[in-house]
């Protein structure tokens, strides 16, 4: 850009000719900016917002992660890696993650096998589809706070719904906020409630978008339902199932709202029962009022976060395979097909190499 | 591609867009500062409901022409911690922030971040409720509106099924005595009837440890205590010893104690002034429950609020006069009228509005004179350091343990004693 506007050299020859410089107009060099520029400002407002309200926060919480941070008087000293050492050495800890685990894959795995199902029949023709497929969505309009006070009353212990329908059939009670396993079942069931329809609606998008021909071929080939949704739907669906996997465990791991609402106090429960990472953070932190111990908490659930999500990431991507299997050959199949092509391509570089030598030999 | 351009352009973008956002905040700061000649707004920030309704803020206003009132009320106290204490020391209070008594160790680790109450209106208020809010130095920080002194509800009909007296009189009688009193009567009950005499451990043990001076932590030192102290101990044994027949184990707020308190699952309950609003409201169709003029061991309070003023304000003088005129004697009892606020002075509990005021719901019960007594007998202000929160959950959470049977009280006090030496 600025070498065209630097006048060429020989100008300075007052001998030579004087040659007009080629001018750019402002409206030329205004739409070369905008060329080279504006999408970079068009993206912009996201990565400043982002900036300031996304990254500065983490980075100041892992500052404050290194002290003793006092709020009111918004100063703290220095102490290094003790906020860190103070929650990896306490039990609550390793039972408010063991809790989270539990409520997660309580929640997730059979949320995603209902999701799925359910999809796959509002793929099929039925009358007033779009009835149907909104009343899914239905439970997850409700806020999460109203979901959590409806099934905790439901779930009381004494005169609560599903206990007094268990005695009634001559079932014993189930202790639904002291034992531990119990009050996950409870809790998982609020999650599954609210977000089942939304994960239906995300897979039964992706559904719509495989090609009808392969199941009127399948159909033709005497392929059933069955048949037909594990070839067909399972496969094609690998993109968005990873997309959906990997959401609801980020949701997952960071369950609050439900947890928070279960009892009256909101700590998780009398033997910490129930409580989970952000249940816990947030008692340390406007609990408590220790930022510093929270912010450390926060960083260390943000690692494990990231670590589940890569190794989910590998899981799923072995797990469900690869996208319609349109290659007719199998696995192992193709991998020897790969094999023996790899091999005879060595072989005829191996040859020519040879060929090359005895030539030169034959030169010689 | 041009990188310098590039980088100018972004940090022009971004020095434009950072002061447009420093400008935006700094818009609705600046408005409200005005110098003090002229006319002052004055913001009132309480949550729940103080008492303080529009007409009696429209009173102080028309006899203040100069002041304007903006009353926030947040809808729960939680709201109003976490506002408090993120605002503190910084801007963003309202000139008169209402704090409850709850938070008040908190609040005093820092006092010196709010005006203190003039000397002149210390006596204005019952003696424990002045001390409560003191800090070392001898600074008053907060302006005492209502408190919670604690008699007995009872319901007249189970006790009627358990040969037990059930005039409020009677009652009374019966029950007058020390704790273990409270607890004979109600093993004679459980045994008459074969069911629950009180609600839960938990809200009888915070009777309970709301009598002992220094509970938890030692007020001189600041140590916690808690594990060692005799007092704790023995009030822990005797809670748990008479829950296991007499309490309907049922945690105080959750929702089966609502259904309890319409469905008879307990007899009795430890009752502050603003729990008979909690009763009435959840018991409808009850007509039985009553109280007693009569609380174990004398006295007892449980929660009451404070106004306070925060040093930095624009105009603490003004907000100083307001909050003196809030919590006089007579706006206490108007206060009372509104919202049943139990008054703290010493002279609004003279008042014959406050003595001669009866509720309908408790068979018509003399409720003004009850708890004027009941605030008269309570005599302990319990000392509460910076710790006592996290002790008192971790407490209750040791009875709640005991009640679902989940643990036995041995078990239970072991872990709570190593949850309290985790403390700090």
């Amino acid at each position: 850009m600025t070498s065209t506007l630097t006048p060429p050299a020989a100008t300075e020859n007052p001998d030579a000719p004087t040659r007009r410089t080629r001018r750019i107009g402002f409206g030329h060099r205004l739409s070369h900016w905008d060329l080279k520029f504006s999408p970079y400002l068009y993206i912009s407002p996201f990565f400043l917002l982002f900036v300031i309200v996304g990254l500065f926060p983490i980075a100041y919480t892992a500052v404050i992660s290194f002290m003793d941070w006092d709020l009111v008087r918004n100063s703290g000293t220095f102490i290094g890696f003790d906020q860190y050492t103070w929650v990896l050495s306490n039990p609550k800890f390793w039972i408010a993650l063991r809790n989270t685990f539990s409520i997660f894959l309580l929640s997730s795995i059979p949320q995603l096998a209902a999701a799925i199902f359910i999809a796959a029949m509002l793929d099929q023709n039925i009358r007033a589809k779009t009835f149907w497929r909104m009343g899914v969505l239905i439970p997850y309009v409700m806020a999460p706070v109203a979901v959590a006070l409806i099934f905790s009353a439901m779930f009381g212990d004494k005169y609560g719904l599903v206990n007094t329908a268990l005695q009634n059939i001559g079932l014993p009670a189930i202790p639904w906020h002291s034992n531990a396993f119990a009050s996950h079942i409870a809790i998982a069931t609020m999650v599954n409630f609210r977000w089942t329809g939304y994960n239906t609606l995300i897979l039964l998008a992706a559904m719509q978008a495989i090609p009808r021909d392969y199941y009127e071929a399948a159909t033709v080939d005497g392929a059933g339902k069955a048949r037909q949704f594990f070839s067909i739907t399972v496969p094609s669906l690998r993109p968005t199932l990873i997309f959906v996997i990997i959401t609801s465990t980020i949701g997952g791991l960071q369950i609050f709202d439900e947890p928070r609402m279960y009892d009256q106090y909101g700590t998780g429960g009398p033997n910490s029962q129930w409580l989970t990472i952000t249940l816990w953070l947030y008692n340390i932190g406007w609990g408590e009022w220790n930022f510093g111990r929270a912010a450390a908490l926060a960083w260390i659930l943000f690692l494990i976060i990231l670590v589940i999500g890569i190794v989910n990431l590998f899981v799923t991507r072995r797990l469900v395979r690869d996208e319609g299997s349109r290659n007719p050959l199998s696995r192992r199949e193709r991998r020897a097909a790969e094999r023996s092509a790899r091999d005879r391509v060595a072989a005829q570089s191996r040859a020519a190499v040879a060929a090359s030598t005895t030539d030169k030999e034959e030169a010689r | 591609m041009n990188s310098r351009a590039l980088r100018r352009t972004a940090i022009l973008t971004v020095a434009v867009s950072t002061s447009a956002i420093v400008l935006a905040g700094c818009a609705s700061g600046s408005g409200s500062s005005s110098e003090s000649d002229g006319p002052v707004t004055l913001t009132v920030a309480t949550f729940n409901d103080f008492g303080y309704s529009d007409a009696l803020l429209k009173e102080y206003e028309s006899e203040h022409p100069n002041v304007k009132i903006v009353h926030n009320k947040a809808a729960t106290s939680n709201d109003a911690r976490a506002n408090y204490f993120q605002k503190l020391g910084k801007k963003g209070l309202a000139d008169i922030e209402a704090i409850e008594v709850d938070w008040l160790p908190e609040v005093m680790k820092y006092s010196d971040l709010l005006a203190p109450v003039p000397d002149d209106l210390k006596s204005r208020w019952l003696d424990w409720k002045t001390e409560a809010a003191t800090d070392p130095d001898g600074n008053l920080i907060g302006y005492g509106t209502d408190i919670g002194p604690e008699a007995i509800c009872y319901r007249s009909d189970l006790f009627e099924a358990a040969g037990l007296p059930t005039d409020p009189t009677d009652v009374a009688n019966l029950i007058d005595g020390d704790w273990a009193k409270y607890f004979e009567v109600g093993a004679q009950y459980a045994s008459a009837t074969g069911k629950a005499f009180f609600d839960s451990a938990g809200g009888t043990y915070q009777g309970m440890i709301n009598q002992v001076e220094a509970a938890y932590e030692d007020p001189e030192s600041g140590d916690i205590i808690a594990t060692k102290n005799p007092e704790v101990k023995d009030i822990y044994d005797q809670v748990t010893a008479a829950s296991a027949t007499q309490s309907a184990h049922l945690g105080q707020w959750s929702d089966d104690w609502f259904a309890g308190l319409s469905n008879g699952a307990f007899a009795t309950m430890l009752c502050p002034g603003w729990m008979l609003g909690v009763i009435s409201g959840n018991a409808q169709d009850v007509t039985t429950w009553n109280v007693a003029n009569v609380f174990p061991n004398g006295g007892g309070n449980w929660g009451g609020s404070y106004l306070t003023v925060p040093a930095n304000g624009a105009h603490v003088k003004e907000a100083q006069a307001l909050a003196d005129w809030l919590t006089s004697p007579e706006t206490q009892v108007k206060a009372f009228e509104n919202a049943g606020t139990f008054p703290s002075q010493v002279k609004a509990l003279e008042s014959d509005t406050l003595l001669s005021s009866t509720n309908e719901f408790f068979n018509n019960a003399p409720v003004g004179q009850i708890f004027t007594d009941r605030a008269n007998a309570v005599t302990v202000a319990p000392f509460k350091g910076q710790y006592y929160f996290q002790i008192n959950d971790a407490m209750q959470k040791a009875l709640t343990r005991v009640e679902t049977g989940e643990q036995d009280a041995k078990t239970s006090w072991d872990q709570w004693v190593s949850e309290v030496d985790a403390i700090k």
